[in-house]
């Protein structure tokens, strides 16, 4: 353990950086796609008329009753040798992932969401109808910013979950943090050092994703939607 | 002299949970009328109002606006009646996430589809109206009962509505808040608001009302001018009634 501190700042460091990059292109966009998927089937689940609510429902039925490893393999390796007549996708191992983390959060933003919905009393949604109102510009003007209030706790946890196991990505070749770790380990044998700076690692960006959504809660926060009523 | 219909529901039928709530219901509201439903709970007088509105759609019967009939199947005309028709809840009902301000601006904005500035301005003139100028910018949960249904009044009427549907406005009140909010709705009665209200301000009530309309079971059973019903030697249901609330509450009927 002598040379501890000039292999880390040599050899790890140098190449976790370049995976925290390749991490950082996956975890952003699928917060952000995530978040989105599951503002939108929440909603529907709530509000949207029989059959879409029904796909809803499925949708996230199918991706928060399956492990994420299984979709991720289905995405990279089942995906391309499915084909509908001439049409077949074949995704890279970058897309892959974002569709597989997005998808996956969103299934579980959608529950958050649509119990930040249903806590929202039935007058909110009839006095906007009362004033002209048609459904959707009450639920997206007067529902879902109280909703979103109500669920952003649950939303945060959730980005913060994406973080961690955005390490998934690793299987499919991409060498994000955990899989630059991986490397590194191997051809080193020097597995304790290693993988205690990529825990490190996820540490600090877990630390910096709280900050941040602490702030963007702060934000939000108007009276009758504090944290201890929430 | 002429007088000009602008509200009429014609043998209105509800059914709610498996229930006719309105058995047959005909009302009237001539421009600058002021009407107060008054009736046991379950007689039918919120869900006659919500389907005055159409929150609720009702099963049979029609509604006219200014004399010409709501279709009620087309979903724009539901929307620009209700913008005609101001409705005021019992529970206020203002929008939590939204200053008072905002919750008067916001429909001028989302549903006329004015400017930021413009609906801002005029929200702030209604809430002067009713006597809110130092709250405009406090949230529902940093107001009083009182004053949240002040601020749901001049929501519904930074609408420009033509009639005023009032649902219990004072029952979710504090005693002492209930006076602020009958003087908004006295000083609106005297601008010639053409409002329907169900209430149990009874002596309110009858110094304001031109009409009393008494419902039971889903119908209307007597209706007439207070003077006239609560008579003397009137025997009317209504007089019964209200005597029943001035027992309770210690009101002069």
């Amino acid at each position: 353990m002598s040379d501890f501190i000039p292999f880390i700042t040599a050899q790890v460091i140098p190449g976790l950086n370049s995976g925290l990059i390749v991490s950082i292109k996956l975890i952003v966009p699928s917060a952000f796609l995530g978040l989105i998927i599951g503002v939108l089937s929440g909603t529907f689940r709530v509000y949207a008329p029989f059959p879409i609510r029904k796909i809803s429902d499925a949708y996230v039925a199918i991706f928060r009753g399956t492990p994420l490893v299984v979709q991720i393999y289905f995405w990279y390796f089942a995906l391309p040798y499915t084909s509908i007549g001439e049409f077949r996708i074949v995704m890279s191992a970058e897309t892959c992932a974002i569709v597989g983390f997005s998808l996956c959060s969103g299934a579980y933003h959608s529950e958050y969401i649509r119990g930040g919905l249903l806590s929202i009393k039935s007058g909110q949604l009839l006095a906007g109808q009362a004033l002209g109102m048609n459904p959707i510009t009450a639920i997206r003007n007067i529902v879902l910013p109280q909703a979103f209030r109500n669920a952003f706790s649950g939303c945060s946890n959730e980005i913060i979950y994406l973080i961690k196991y955005s390490s998934i990505a690793s299987i499919i070749t991409i060498n994000d943090i955990t899989g630059m770790g991986r490397g590194i380990a191997k051809e080193s044998w020097r597995n304790v050092e290693t993988y205690l700076v990529v825990g490190i690692y996820y540490l600090a960006l877990v630390t910096l994703a709280n900050v941040i959504l602490y702030r963007i809660e702060k934000k939000m926060e108007i009276p009758g939607f504090e944290k201890e009523q929430a | 002299m002429e007088t000009q219909t602008v509200l009429e529901a014609r043998n209105i039928i509800k059914n709610l949970g498996g229930n006719t709530v309105l058995r047959g219901v005909s009302i009237a509201l001539n421009k600058g009328d002021i009407k107060v439903l008054i009736g046991p709970s379950g007689s039918g007088k919120s869900t006659l109002l919500q389907c005055l509105n159409l929150l609720h759609i009702p099963e049979g019967g029609s509604l006219l606006l200014d004399n010409k009939p709501v279709n009620f199947k087309n979903k724009s005309e539901l929307y620009q009646l209700r913008q005609k028709v101001g409705m005021i809840f019992q529970e206020f009902n203002l929008f939590d996430h939204l200053s008072a301000k905002e919750n008067v601006s916001i429909s001028l904005r989302k549903v006329k589809k004015q400017g930021r500035k413009e609906a801002a301005k005029r929200a702030e003139i209604e809430l002067q109206r009713v006597g809110l100028d130092d709250k405009m910018n406090l949230y529902p949960a940093q107001l009083s009962g009182g004053q949240k249904q002040r601020v749901s009044i001049a929501r519904a009427l930074a609408m420009d509505p033509e009639v005023l549907l009032l649902d219990e406005p004072t029952s979710a009140l504090d005693p002492e808040l209930i006076s602020e909010v009958l003087v908004v709705i006295r000083d609106l009665a005297k601008n010639g608001m053409t409002m329907l209200m169900a209430t149990h301000q009874i002596s309110f009530s009858a110094a304001l009302a031109h009409e009393f309309v008494f419902m039971e079971d889903g119908i209307i059973t007597e209706h007439g001018s207070p003077k006239e019903l609560l008579a003397e030697n009137a025997t009317s249901r209504t007089k019964d009634f209200c005597a029943k609330i001035a027992e309770l509450t210690g009101e002069q009927a």
